[in-house]
């Protein structure tokens, strides 16, 4: 029986909160696994220098993911090279493993838009920042890999627990299920929508229960277990591409885990919540889970640990010292990428700007 | 009267404070608005005063937000919804530009719906992507509507409460730079400053410079500048966008003759656009100079790197003004 045909009520998990296999270890070669906790790494260590840049305000406003590596990294993990990402704005160890450089998702956060120039090849849409606005457009996305008959393809759309409650999460699920789109909707149930607990949301037991009213399939995940997110994830993907007799394309998961820190640095969750609870939901940190099933399986061990460590900081200070050295972007560069061309208006304001900026300098410009 | 010594985003939650214990109707709702006292801390003690029935965090859902702020309206409270910033108002745009414009309209005065919308708007203030815009012109489009846009703590108290009192919907936009750029004066008690009045922040005869929100201080700093140039002008702060003070607008510029338009919003179809037509239809003989329009470009808001290169500078403003005067 597949992984997906559960009660949305039941919680699928591989390993408990000690890393001990409590269900089924996904099919997956050793690199794999060992990949997959070197990329949960390497998003921790990644978000906890964002904090820091932001705090040395050498970045802007960051959303941080600390907590949610598991259920990034073993779903992003299960995409196939053709597959498509349509992220949130909180997908920093996903997008990096659906090929965007850590560099450029600093660039984004550090004010310039050529964070978001995906490099040739790399499936990813930009981070959408209005919440659940992302959703039709993985709908409108995989629909048209339909059309064109790219049956292969399938389209993961990322949103969080607050964005169940938008209308755009409702039209994009209902025209998955009546057009029948190789869709998987992960939603990262990370508790809090900045304030809002999950209660506040939806009166309904389960979000995963919500994909029963789009006639589409709904599964809940412990989204702090890696190997059970990248099982169902798999399986979404791949009925999504190739679904069984009767079987409808669509998948609705619910990823039930926590977010540890702040919903963005400007944010001070210990205004709306308890460190109790936070302890709570830490002793579920995904990272340590899945270390422990590795070393108890033999797959890596001090050395590789070790090792691992290294890697992940040296390619997060490579990523910040690139960032950081890029050139600052042209203020020109805001007139040329409204249209294809610059309109008539267009190119007036931008001779007067460059007029300006002649006459006065920068300074003229730039304040405090 | 005693006062007290506030920023504007002390003022809004100050506003809101002494409305809802003069008047047991009114009720905040939004998201983060309870609890935590908003993002911006607009509502903060508020929930601990006044408890969940009167300020109460909701789903995440604008649509929602609005089309239920409309609901309750006409059954008579007064809801102060608050859209966490203005660039999320769109979800609830339809029930914004089909509804609580309109509701009086299509009913012939049976249902009214006296309720404020609340966002903060504008940019300058290294946000992420959609949290910098200056979209008032969308609502000031709409009939029925009226849109407040104060720029001290004195005007926000009192035209927030007009506009709780106001028995027609109100867009007010909060000038989100300048939350708490600056202390200013204002009563404890409640006051009520009018909407649709503009203000006179300095006299002058050589120019007049129309301005709003956060771009008020800005004007006014070049405004001082060009003192030393000889040149004398007028600031006029708008403060309510829609229905627009023709009258003061007029006025001043039949003293001097001469406009300049400052908004952060995109100048094509800003304010400056309705008041150069204005100035046009009502003054066209006293005209010395073309109105100059300093405003964002015709482009996306930039990501926060480039913001300060889209948004009126104090030197754009200065050198807008000679422009006018030295026609």
């Amino acid at each position: 029986m597949s992984v997906l045909q559960r009660d949305p009520q039941d919680q699928v998990r591989v390993l408990d909160e000690d890393g001990t296999v409590v269900g089924e270890v996904p099919d997956v070669d050793d690199e794999t696994l060992v990949d997959m906790y070197r990329y949960m790494r390497l998003a921790r260590h990644f978000d906890t220098r964002a904090v820091s840049l932001q705090r040395q305000g050498r970045m802007g406003t960051y959303p941080p993911l600390s907590g949610q590596e598991g259920a990034q990294i073993g779903s992003a993990l299960a995409l196939d090279e053709q597959d498509w990402m349509v992220p949130s704005y909180r997908e920093h160890g996903a997008s990096l493993l659906r090929g965007l450089p850590l560099k450029q998702t600093l660039l984004y956060w550090m004010g310039h838009e050529k964070g978001n120039e995906m490099p040739e090849g790399v499936n990813l849409f930009p981070p959408a920042v209005p919440i659940a606005s992302q959703i039709p457009h993985a709908t409108g996305a995989a629909w048209a890999k339909k059309l064109r008959g790219e049956d292969d393809t399938a389209v993961i759309c990322y949103f969080g627990d607050g964005a169940t409650s938008e209308g755009d999460f409702h039209e994009g699920l209902n025209f998955a299920g009546v057009f029948d789109t190789p869709n998987v909707f992960f939603c990262n149930n990370n508790q809090w929508a900045i304030s809002v607990p999950r209660e506040r949301q939806t009166a309904a037991e389960t979000l995963a229960q919500k994909a029963t009213a789009y006639g589409i399939d709904g599964v809940q995940v412990d989204g702090m277990d890696p190997l059970a997110v990248y099982s169902v994830t798999k399986a979404a993907l791949d009925k999504a591409k190739n679904p069984g007799e009767g079987e409808g394309r669509p998948t609705l998961i619910e990823a039930v885990q926590y977010r540890f820190g702040a919903h963005t640095t400007a944010d001070d969750p210990t205004v709306y919540r308890d460190d109790d609870e936070v302890e709570k939901w830490k002793a579920k940190d995904p990272i340590p889970r899945l270390e422990a099933f590795l070393r108890e399986t033999g797959r890596i061990d001090d050395e590789a640990v070790e090792a691992i460590e290294e890697d992940v900081k040296q390619r997060v200070a490579d990523a910040i010292e690139a960032a950081e050295s890029d050139p600052r972007p042209d203020p020109s560069d805001m007139f040329d990428y409204a249209y294809a061309e610059r309109t008539p208006e267009i190119q007036a304001q931008y001779e007067e700007f460059e007029a300006l900026r002649e006459k006065f300098g920068d300074e003229g410009f730039l304040r405090e | 009267m005693s006062s007290q010594n506030l920023t504007i985003v002390q003022a809004v939650r100050d506003g809101l404070y002494t409305e809802m214990n003069l008047d047991d109707e009114v009720l905040v709702m939004g998201e983060d608005v309870g609890k935590n006292g908003g993002v911006f801390r607009a509502t903060e003690g508020l929930w601990d005063e006044f408890g969940d029935d009167r300020v109460i965090d909701t789903p995440l859902a604008e649509s929602g937000i609005v089309g239920t702020a409309v609901g309750m309206a006409a059954m008579g409270l007064k809801p102060v919804p608050e859209i966490q910033f203005s660039g999320f108002m769109y979800p609830g745009f339809d029930q914004i530009v089909s509804h609580m414009s309109r509701f009086r309209n299509r009913t012939r005065g049976r249902y009214t719906l006296p309720m404020v919308l609340r966002a903060p708007y504008g940019g300058g203030i290294r946000a992420p992507e959609s949290h910098s815009e200056s979209k008032e012109m969308f609502y000031a489009h709409e009939a029925g509507l009226k849109v407040v846009i104060p720029s001290t703590p004195y005007d926000t108290k009192g035209l927030l409460i007009s506009a709780i009192r106001d028995p027609d919907p109100v867009i007010f936009m909060e000038p989100k730079l300048i939350y708490r750029a600056f202390r200013g004066e204002v009563p404890e008690e409640d006051y009520t400053v009018p909407i649709g009045e503009a203000a006179v922040r300095r006299e002058g005869t050589d120019v007049s410079v129309f301005t709003f929100g956060a771009m008020t201080r800005p004007t006014l700093e070049a405004v001082e500048n060009l003192e030393d140039e000889g040149i004398d002008a007028e600031v006029v702060d708008i403060r309510t966008i829609s229905p627009l003070d023709r009258e003061t607008i007029v006025e001043s510029f039949k003293k001097t003759g001469r406009a300049v338009v400052v908004h952060e919003a995109p100048k094509n179809g800003g304010l400056g656009a309705e008041i150069t037509a204005t100035i046009q239809e009502e003054a066209l003989l006293y005209q010395e100079a073309p109105v100059k329009r300093v405003a964002g470009y015709d482009v996306p808001y930039p990501l926060y790197a480039l913001e300060d290169y889209y948004l009126p500078s104090v030197a754009r403003v200065e050198e807008g003004i000679r422009e006018a005067v030295n026609f």
